[in-house]
């Protein structure tokens, strides 16, 4: 551990770090640019240059590493006037646009100007102006404002892994620019927004909506994926404003994806902001009291074996506990949270984890994607995949058709379970790929599961897994990657039943059912329900609410205060940012109060009440935050494979839920998308 | 003045054969086994002893810098790049090596990539060289016909290829890590020191780049020995070195002198003295376009070597003189150059990026005198704002005219300044 002196504090540092990190451990402030912890040093910006005794010049102290002995200051005229010069020469060509520009108050070019600008220009030159570039439907630019860090470009180059974005020109010339006019054709490319130090690069959607300081702040969970990216939801009056990343290393880093980012304006569109009932075969507007009557009438006798229910992808916790419990009160245990057909199995909360945890990722050295699509299905934790690659000495096998760049080189191995077979009895070298690995990694997908013989594919890669040494005491590489945020938790509450959807499905369509539940489920055919009464309740009205004959409004996610298991298992709390629209209410309330008119009042009075009820219901509640691999048992049913190809159930990544559905960014992202694939076919 | 027998390059004016037959009478590739048989160290050690400074421009001692190869060859192989990307405006004396005496510089390689434990040397040449890349071609493809290089070179058991690389002509590319981006297929942005190419250059391999003019004296230097060498010129400042004089003078030239020679001397004796007379003289840049300028007062008797330009406030540079005479718009002069750079910047940091082309722009006001006086100093304020402040030197090559401008041509400037004033009063 060198030790060195910085401004005439002594303090030891860690080897290897630059002398900008060492700064900040000192608790002394450098400014930058172009530096930014996750990406590589530029050094560009000359920012945070800092003098160094016996050294000639100033030297940039991101791109110093630390010295035994080296004594630094940070206070001298030297550096004030290297930063002054500094900050003079990026305002020189800077528009002095600030009152017009989204970047401004959350800037740091404004913020740092303030601490070591000059307070008037001494260039009486013209500005340079560079054209502004077309970045798609979610990134704004406003190139006069670039001040060259190149941030961006790192981050497309090294974190999203597309090469669309680069540097053109050089001296006063150069320019960020995508080089053949085009949409970044990544689904992180928001974070771009969030890198770029000034208003060059700025949110398209949100542009001109709003002030940074009118802005409420909320720190939140992310439903998008099954990631639980940590997010801040910034909300003006009652409306969501924006969607921040929130930095948690173990998840999401610093980055969310697009989706997450871009979905909030499906949160102001197709509401159901009143209860509707279906009569004469239209949805008619009636108030609570009268939907809750009409749900009451039509249950009256109806024994509690004829009655299902069906959780959504997005519901919280404590909503889905609420169900449970006024299920087994009206008598039926029948509550299946796996609306897409998954296989999966509850019995062991090993069997649906991914046990080694997002950041085990970076840990393991030999990874093998089982009919999962990362790049779709979580982006963040494709990236992160990215990230392990570029660290070296890894191997990432596919199995499974995967039509696009995964930003990483995979080996494919296959397309379906008879690759699997080949790799499990070393038919595919792959295997030794795997055994010689010391953390051995196999993440199972979507893909996999939603099919007949997913149990089958389950218990073959379990197999697989024991087999090649990744389940052991310090390590569990077996890895179920989730597309549904409330799966986890839905499981962790034992919300399935022994047919699966398809055996609800099945009591429906020969009448067994009479009732069907919907807690915000959209995501299936439902003609499968047959002629079931239908009460939906949820926050959209997409197919379910089309389907149902009462309609109840709940809140969507950033509506209400909700506990959320991400796919690793990690207990997470989401707070509200605003409140539901209309006569909306928080789910957990609707179920209740619905349960007081049905004559089975549920046992709380206040979501605290519920909380505590929920941890009994299971401990792994109690655990906000943690995370660890679950119990291992046998699970899956051994038994043939089919031949068909793995294919990820996501065939559109920008809409996958209600909300992105009826998000009107999102669409025009498809759009894009669509476009440029068509473009790519043509060729 | 030079003897004759002191002169390393014997056919730098291309009347002799460039070929091998030519380099052989010239006593080049002469029994060269015998200076490898001196081993890397010694060789290291005989450089550090002449007191070869880098001929590149910035004077750093040659041997030294050898010296911070690794000493055994590691995991990665080792390499010496050959800068041969000659852009200073004013300089064109590896350009006369390459064309008229290529084998000096190949068995140059040789002898440094083998004191470096180097098996390849990548010679990086100027795009506009065309006709000096072919020559060099023809001549490296002599040596491995001759065995000089290639397996086994010169029969002493050493393994040693030489490639050339022609670059697309952008100036900044003659900066070693530029050059060594660019080499690898990269753009060539100057990269952030440390790490140093001795430690991670090429492909992150341990490399050292050198100038053509140091690696070319490098075997004549072992052949006749450091003390020979050091010998010549004045301490610290030794030996011998190609000047290129251009400019305001009866007879531009090359030519070979040794260091520490009067510059009066060099213009007089070999570029057949200043268009009308020592006295017809205004100023000189002695290095290249990036060293300050001097007025005729320092020239007079200022000698041509390192530290004695520096203790001026200029520098040697590449030793390109550039003479300017009475009827020189030294304003415009700098401002042509101050154009230069602000084109050849690379545009990565921001004081070059930025400051090269607001100095230009004042420049060119100054040159009619659309400014005011404050400017001047704002002018000299923004050098100093660049200067030290960037990635590499290119900075303070574009910050060092305007500053050797403002230091002995204020009065000139300030004149033109209030002349433009008067004339746009007298004409309101």
């Amino acid at each position: 551990m060198p030790k060195m002196k910085i401004d005439g504090i002594e303090i030891e540092v860690p080897a290897g770090i630059s002398v900008l990190q060492a700064c900040e451990m000192a608790g002394i402030e450098i400014p930058r640019f172009c530096y930014h912890e996750r990406l590589s040093i530029a050094g560009n910006c000359r920012m945070c240059l800092v003098e160094q005794e016996k050294a000639p010049k100033p030297i940039a102290s991101c791109a110093m590493p630390v010295m035994e002995g080296m004594v630094i200051h940070t206070n001298t005229p030297m550096v004030k006037k290297a930063r002054n010069g500094v900050m003079e020469f990026l305002l020189i060509n800077h528009p002095l646009d600030c009152p017009i520009c989204d970047q401004g108050g959350e800037c740091d070019l404004q913020d740092q100007a303030m601490a070591y600008g000059y307070d008037r220009s001494r260039f009486h030159e013209n500005k340079r102006a560079v054209p502004d570039k077309e970045l798609g439907p979610l990134v704004k630019t406003s190139m006069n404002r670039c001040i060259q860090c190149t941030r961006c470009v790192r981050f497309a180059t090294e974190v999203a892994g597309i090469e669309d974005l680069g540097a053109t020109g050089r001296g006063e010339q150069m320019e960020i620019t995508t080089y053949v006019q085009r949409t970044l054709t990544s689904e992180l490319s928001g974070n771009i927004v969030d890198l770029c130090p000034v208003g060059a690069l700025t949110s398209k959607p949100y542009a001109f909506n709003a002030r940074p300081w009118e802005l409420r702040k909320t720190q939140s969970i992310d439903v998008m994926d099954a990631l639980g990216s940590n997010i801040r939801i910034d909300t003006r009056g009652r409306e969501v404003m924006r969607v921040l990343p929130r930095i948690n290393e173990d998840i999401n880093e610093e980055w969310i994806a697009d989706k997450t980012r871009h979905a909030i304006d499906g949160l102001k569109r197709q509401r159901l902001d009143r209860p509707y009932v279906r009569r004469n075969g239209k949805l008619q507007p009636v108030d609570w009291t009268e939907a809750f009557d009409v749900i009451a009438t039509r249950l009256k006798d109806v024994a509690g074996a004829k009655i299902a229910a069906i959780v959504g992808d997005q519901c919280d916790a404590e909503a889905m506990l609420a169900l449970k419990d006024l299920m087994a009160a009206l008598g039926s245990s029948a509550v299946e949270c796996r609306q897409d057909g998954a296989q999966l199995d509850a019995s062991v909360r090993g069997a649906y984890l991914f046990n080694a945890g997002i950041a085990g990722i970076d840990r393991a050295d030999a990874i093998l994607l089982v009919g999962a699509n990362p790049r779709w299905e979580a982006p963040v934790l494709n990236a992160r995949i990215r990230k392990r690659y570029l660290a070296g000495k890894v191997r990432i096998g596919l199995i499974g058709e995967v039509p696009m760049d995964l930003t990483y080189p995979v080996e494919r191995l296959g397309h379906g379970p008879s690759a699997l077979d080949d790799v499990a009895e070393g038919r595919l070298a792959f295997l030794d790929a795997l055994k010689g690995a010391k953390n051995p990694m196999i993440i199972l997908g979507q893909g996999a599961l939603c099919r007949p013989d997913g149990a089958a594919v389950l218990a073959r890669t379990r197999v697989l897994a024991e087999s090649v040494n990744a389940v052991r005491d310090d390590w569990n590489g077996f890895c179920v990657l989730h597309t549904a945020a409330a799966r986890v938790a839905a499981l962790d509450l034992g919300l399935v039943t022994p047919g699966g959807i398809e055996g609800v499905f099945a009591g429906c369509e020969k009448g067994d059912i009479e009732v069907v539940y919907l807690l915000a489920a959209d995501e299936f055919d439902m003609k499968r329900l047959g002629k079931a009464f239908v009460i939906y309740q949820g926050h959209h009205g997409d197919a379910g609410a089309h389907r149902a004959d009462v309609v109840l409004p709940g809140a969507a996610y950033a509506e209400k205060p909700g506990i959320y298991a991400n796919t690793e298992g990690r207990i997470q709390l989401a707070r509200r940012a605003g409140f539901p629209p209309g006569e909306a209410r928080e789910d957990w309330a609707i179920l209740r109060a619905l349960s007081a008119v049905l004559g089975k009042k549920l046992p709380y009075d206040s979501l605290d009440q519920l909380r505590q009820r929920l941890v009994q219901a299971n401990p792994v509640f109690a655990a906000l935050d943690r995370q660890e691999a679950g119990a291992w048992g046998t699970f899956g049913t051994p038994g043939a494979m089919g031949d068909a190809p793995f294919r990820s159930p996501i065939a559109n990544y920008y809409m996958t839920c209600p909300i992105s559905r009826a998000s009107q960014t999102m669409a025009a992202c498809t759009a894009v998308r669509q476009a440029q694939q068509q473009a790519l076919a043509a060729e | 003045m030079l003897a004759d027998e002191d002169r390393i390059f014997r056919n730098l004016y291309g009347f002799d054969d460039w070929g091998l037959d030519g380099a052989r009478r010239r006593g080049i590739w002469d029994n060269t086994a015998a200076l490898l048989a001196m081993g890397p160290a010694a060789i290291i050690d005989e450089i550090k002893k002449s007191g070869l400074r880098g001929r590149g421009g910035a004077g750093f001692p040659t041997g030294l810098k050898w010296s911070f190869m690794p000493k055994e060859v590691g995991e990665r192989p080792h390499y010496l790049v050959v800068n041969a990307d000659e852009s200073e405006p004013g300089t064109c004396k590896d350009r006369d090596i390459m064309r008229h005496d290529p084998h000096l510089l190949i068995e140059g390689c040789l002898v440094a990539g083998f004191a470096m434990k180097a098996h390849v040397a990548y010679i990086y040449v100027r795009g506009e060289f065309y006709d000096e890349a072919v020559k060099l071609e023809a001549a490296i493809r002599q040596a491995y016909d001759a065995g000089l290089i290639g397996r086994n070179a010169c029969g002493s058991g050493w393994d040693f290829d030489v490639y050339v690389h022609r670059g697309a002509g952008a100036y900044i590319c003659g900066e070693e890590t530029a050059l060594l981006e660019s080499l690898e297929g990269k753009k060539g942005m100057p990269r952030l020191k440390p790490p140093f190419p001795a430690g991670a250059g090429l492909y992150g391999c341990p490399s050292t780049v050198n100038n053509v003019e140091s690696i070319a004296v490098a075997p004549t230097i072992l052949r006749r020995g450091a003390t020979w060498f050091a010998g010549i010129g004045r301490p610290n400042n030794t030996g011998t070195k190609l000047f290129c004089i251009s400019g305001h003078v009866n007879k531009p030239c090359n030519v070979e002198e040794a260091m520490g020679i009067p510059l009066r001397e060099l213009i007089d004796k070999h570029a057949g003295g200043v268009r009308g007379g020592w006295d017809n003289l205004l100023a000189v840049i002695p290095g290249g376009a990036s060293v300050p300028l001097i007025p005729k007062s320092i020239c007079d008797d200022v000698l041509m070597d390192f530290d004695s330009l520096r203790n001026v406030q200029s520098g040697l540079g590449t030793a390109a003189v550039i003479v300017m005479d009475k009827s020189t718009d030294i304003i415009k002069a700098i401002a042509r150059l101050a154009y230069f750079y602000k084109h050849e910047s690379c545009g990565q940091c921001t004081p070059c990026r930025e400051g090269t082309g607001w100095m230009w722009r004042v420049m060119e006001r100054m040159v009619v005198g659309n400014a005011r006086i404050e400017e001047i100093d704002v002018l000299h304020d923004v050098t100093k704002q660049v200067e030290g402040h960037t990635i590499c030197a290119l900075g303070d090559a574009a910050a060092w005219p305007i500053q050797g401008l403002i230091r002995h041509f204020r009065p000139e400037m300030e004149r033109r300044i209030n002349e433009s004033k008067t004339r746009r009063m007298a004409a309101e």
